[in-house]
């Protein structure tokens, strides 16, 4: 068989893995007053990864297949990417001046959240459950050590420690299950896997291969019942870790999770559909209701993030009960659409609560009380990320909403009537905890003792960050077109190509 | 004035308060004089476009959907950015306009704590670009989106401007300490969010069904019987629960109450006076000709309902002690009358819910308008401790006996129409609905209209006459200023002049309602 490379195609994964060599390179020969050089060597990286990106959007012919079909750019794996190294660059923006102030280990700390963005880029483009899966560990080993970056920190320490222990376990539910599709089938690649299951017997061990695959993804999303390491580990990583673990980690999971449901075994949407749609309804009610006891912000986007990932499971669900080709490739492109906007919006709300924890010095939501009054800027932004990720109208988050509920409503019966009636009430009861945050900011007292101090000013990094979320969740949000056209242009994948 | 009729008037009657929002932004805060005027002058010039408006409107063709424009706007969903008027909108987008100018010119000097005339102002501004963008939308994804902009920032004048009382929150065992403002403020947004939550599921369905989201197209649809049986049922059950919790109909009103008597004056006014409208507004413009089979299965359910509110509104205000409470329940039954208007389906009761719902705008913003003026004097709305305010300070005393009147349905002014019409219309309802449980409800509603009487006269009688209450002895208490008559001189016109030719709503309204109603109901 020919194994031409492609390098063209292959140019993004290139670009990053030359990036990850410099950033190592440069924190090697650098003087420590100089190791922020690193950062601005990740920056420049991710930046230039773009390059490539648009190159390969912009051809003619933008599917490219190599290796047998196994490695695959087309629209999806370029949309995806791109929305990787968008979410790699804003928390680089986010970490700066918090690894720099904290006195962390800069270099590697850079070099591993590459090395992550990386192992993410590589899964938009597999097509065969072996570079699946090490796209996977690449994305989650380097998050491992950097949950753990504060070292000095007890909790860091458990979240590291959890996220390890699970994580690893997951893996191995994951590769289990994709052991026994390896078997039964006798094939690697998605499309050997869905043509073999088709002509072959489906008995009771396949049933069993494609749900120990979901549930291994099921923890890579934080989805109930395999959240429980979600929330401690938020806490305890450094916040930008966070960000990075509650946007492009689960983002990760949802690209794992669309390949193999969607190009591996759409035929047997009778079996991932109902347990996609128990999870789908456990995930939003159980996250949002469990939000709602939150006092720590960390806390609380984490449950709000397993909630939301609820939300992103909704289309699978729904294409999985309805079964018919057009109802999988719309479905698909919602939650390709859901994702997009929620990293956005969610990267900002990190963004928020990274600079404000810099004025109150806690991560209480009760600090936050009268920051209207102290911070109006900050308390606008984050009035503007949290209500868009309670999905009220006119910011971005009201289209994600909107696409998944339209997702939801697009056939019609007892199944799908019920979860998007389920979803309903939990977009209620969603709003209540995120509404809690705004009225912290805008209805409560400042605290007597902080209204004299001096306020930090918010890092110049930080502020691009912000602005760079803040301008996208007001766009989107008048013009969905611009989230929309990301989920349009990948969900051709499902079409069944 | 071409580029006027081409769209170019209505966007920018619901995008120039948005500037104006971003202009007042920008401003300087400690330059208090030029954010009020920038936001003043925004919305007379909205003001103004709206009054063109109504001159360009052709009358001859209400029905027709004028000064509108089509452009796309989300191809990916097919969503267009559809606007127009029609008669039934066009009296709603000039009465929203001309409060909101009032609205500003009566905060001039009239500040709630914690003040921030910037931040107020930016807030009114927002929250009429989804008022009047509410009443142009003529696709479901864009009405939608207007519908929703109303909440944010009646959200935050609430919470952050709204009464400050402590509250407490008794749940079974459960009881929780917090302030009047914070409670109302999250219990008016998940009302509302909960039932337009369910609407969107509605006009999603719809659209999957018919594969546009085009009102237009969809009541053509619906005229031709296209959505029938279960599906229509259940879509129109998710559209009754968004638009019956904004109207708000009983049993679903319990945030009225609440957020009314907790927002600040201004709030209130333009809650009352506008955002309680989009609700009945969306059950003509949508529910009734989308799904006319099903508007006509739930019209008893309606007109039950309608005539509950009625009753029970009027009820609860005899039995009120705060003055500013009482004109809140007021409100659930003056909108009983515009949904028992809607609920008989005829032309007769569908202009009767217009006229009512402006009425109710006029009358209603200006008795909150009072509320607030007379709190703000006396610190109390007690209306046992007021008393003798005829005395006291007789300018407001006499405007509030007249506007009162009004309120009650006095013949001659503009609450008479709604309340009459919507009475004959329950009395004779469309062909083959249930003539005698309308015929019920309409006597209900008779008795309704006598009870109002009664809680208004008895207001009046607690608050205006008899001796004033020794405690206000020494106080300084002065009587209306210049802005609060300038304020209220455009409403206390317009109550005597609709009350006088009715005809000022109905010649725009009549042409396009019996049109509706011929389409949808075929009589």
């Amino acid at each position: 068989m020919p194994f031409e490379i492609d390098y063209h195609a292959l140019g993004p994964e290139i670009v990053l893995a030359v990036t990850l060599m410099a950033v190592i390179t440069v924190d090697l020969l650098v003087p420590r007053s100089l190791k922020y050089l690193t950062a601005i060597t990740a920056v420049v990286g991710t930046t230039a990864a773009f390059v490539p990106l648009i190159t390969l959007a912009l051809h003619d012919d933008p599917v490219r297949s190599m290796f047998d079909g196994s490695y695959v750019a087309d629209e999806f794996a370029l949309v995806m990417k791109a929305l990787f190294l968008a979410a790699a660059y804003l928390v680089i923006l986010m970490s700066f001046d918090y690894i720099d102030s904290e006195r962390f280990y800069q270099g590697e700390y850079y070099f591993l959240l590459v090395a992550s963005t990386l192992g993410a880029v590589v899964m938009t483009s597999a097509r065969d459950l072996i570079i699946l899966f090490i796209g996977l560990e690449l994305v989650s080993g380097p998050l491992f050590l950097l949950a753990g970056w504060r070292k000095g920190s007890v909790k860091s320490n458990e979240a590291s420690l959890k996220f390890f222990l699970l994580g690893v376990l997951s893996a191995a539910i994951l590769l289990y299950g994709m052991s026994f599709l390896y078997g039964l089938t006798g094939s690697v690649t998605f499309e050997g896997i869905r043509e073999a299951a088709i002509s072959g017997d489906q008995g009771p061990a396949f049933t069993m291969a494609i749900l120990f695959v979901m549930v291994g993804f099921a923890f890579k999303i934080s989805a109930v019942p395999f959240h429980f390491w979600a929330p401690d580990t938020y806490e305890g990583a450094p916040t930008p870790v966070t960000a990075y673990l509650s946007v492009s980690s689960k983002a990760a999971g949802f690209v794992g999770l669309l390949l193999v449901t969607y190009l591996a075994f759409p035929d047997a949407a009778n079996v991932w559909g109902p347990a996609l749609w128990i999870l789908a309804a456990l995930t939003m009610t159980v996250g949002n209701l469990t939000a709602l006891r939150q006092t720590n912000i960390v806390r609380l986007l984490a449950y709000s993030s397993v909630a939301q990932a609820g939300f992103m499971l909704i289309p699978f669900a729904i294409a999985g009960v309805s079964d018919t080709p057009d109802q999988l490739e719309s479905a698909f492109g919602a939650t390709v659409t859901y994702i997009v906007i929620y990293a956005f919006m969610n990267l900002g709300a990190f963004a928020v609560v990274i600079a404000v924890s810099r004025i109150t010095r806690s991560g209480l939501i009760d600090s936050w009380s009268g920051l209207g009054a102290r911070a109006t800027g900050l308390a606008v932004l984050g009035s503007i990320f949290f209500l868009s990720l309670a999905g009220i109208p006119p910011l971005a988050g009201w289209f994600a909403k909107f696409v998944v509920f339209s997702a939801a409503i697009s056939t019609l019966n007892v199944w799908t009537t019920s979860l998007a009636a389920i979803a309903a009430v939990n977009a209620v009861i969603a709003f209540y905890y995120y509404a809690r945050v705004v009225k912290a900011m805008w209805f409560d007292p400042a605290p007597t003792t902080a209204e004299r101090e001096a306020l930090p000013i918010v890092p110049r990094t930080l502020q691009y960050a912000l602005a760079i979320t803040v301008a996208y969740v007001l766009a989107a949000g008048f013009f969905p077109q611009l989230s929309s056209f990301f989920g349009d242009a990948s969900r051709m994948i499902a079409a069944g190509n | 004035m071409d580029w006027f009729d081409s769209g170019w008037g209505l966007s920018l009657i619901v995008f120039l308060p948005l500037v104006g929002a971003l202009l007042v932004g920008l401003a300087p805060k400690a330059n208090e004089d030029l954010v009020k005027q920038v936001a003043l002058l925004t919305t007379v010039v909205v003001a103004v476009l709206s009054v063109v408006a109504a001159f360009q409107f052709d009358y001859a063709s209400s029905a027709e959907l004028q000064l509108g424009t089509d452009l796309s706007w989300i191809p990916s969903i097919g969503s267009n950015y559809h606007i127009g008027i029609d008669g039934i909108s066009l009296p709603l987008l000039v009465l929203s306009a001309v409060v909101t100018v009032l609205a500003i010119i009566y905060s001039w000097n009239h500040w709630e704590e914690p003040k921030n005339p910037k931040a107020f102002l930016i807030l009114i501004l927002l929250l009429e670009t989804g008022m009047n963008g509410t009443f142009v939308a003529l696709d479901l994804v864009l009405f939608f989106i207007f519908f929703e902009l109303v909440l944010l920032p009646m959200y935050f004048m609430i919470g952050i401007w709204g009464d400050k009382s402590p509250y407490t929150v008794k749940v079974g065992r459960f009881e929780l300490e917090t302030e009047t403002r914070l409670y109302a403020s999250i219990k008016f947004f998940l009302f509302t969010l909960f039932g337009s939550a369910f609407m969107l599921l509605s006009f999603l369905a719809l659209s999957f069904e018919a594969g546009t989201f085009d009102i237009l197209e969809l009541i053509q649809l619906g005229s031709t019987g296209a959505f029938t049986g279960t599906f229509a049922q259940l879509v129109f059950a998710g559209m009754f629960l968004g638009f019956a919790v904004k109207v708000p109909m009983w049993p679903l009103h319990t945030w009225l109450p609440d957020a009314h008597t907790a927002a600040p004056t201004v709030g209130s006014v333009l809650l009352a006076a506008i955002l309680l409208k989009l609700g009945s507004y969306g059950f003509i413009r949508i529910a009734l000709p989308i799904l006319p089979e099903q508007a006509r299965a739930w019209a008893p359910v309606i007109a039950v309902l309608a005539a509950i509110g009625i009753i029970y509104g009027s009820l609860a205000c005899l039995a009120q002690t705060d003055m500013k409470r009482l004109i809140a329940f007021s409100s659930v039954g003056h909108m009983g009358f515009v949904m028992l208007g809607i609920a008989s389906l005829t032309d007769v009761g569908i202009n009767a819910a217009i006229i009512g719902m402006v009425a109710h705008g006029v009358i209603t913003g200006m008795l909150f308008f009072l509320a607030g003026s007379m709190h703000h004097r006396y610190h109390t709305r007690d209306m046992a401790r007021l008393g003798g305010n005829m005395k006291l300070m007789p300018k407001m005393g006499a405007i509030l006996a007249f506007i009162a009147m009004a309120s009650l349905g006095l013949p001659g002014l503009a609450g008479f129409w709604g309340e009459f019409w919507s009475l004959i219309g329950a009395y004779n309802p469309l062909n083959g609905l249930n003539v005698s449980l309308f015929r019920g409800t309409m006597v209900a509603g008779a008795i309704g209209t006598v009870l109002t009487a009664g809680y208004m006269l008895w207001m009046l009688q607690r608050v205006n006459l008899g001796e004033p209450n020794a405690e206000w002895e020494g106080h300084d208490l002065p009587d209306a200023d210049r802005f609060e008559l300038a304020a209220w001189a455009p409403l206390l016109v317009a109550t005597v002049a609709i009350g006088v030719f009715p005809r000022i709503i109905t010649e725009a309204t009549n042409g396009a309602v019996v049109e509706l109603v011929a389409k949808a109901f075929g009589s």
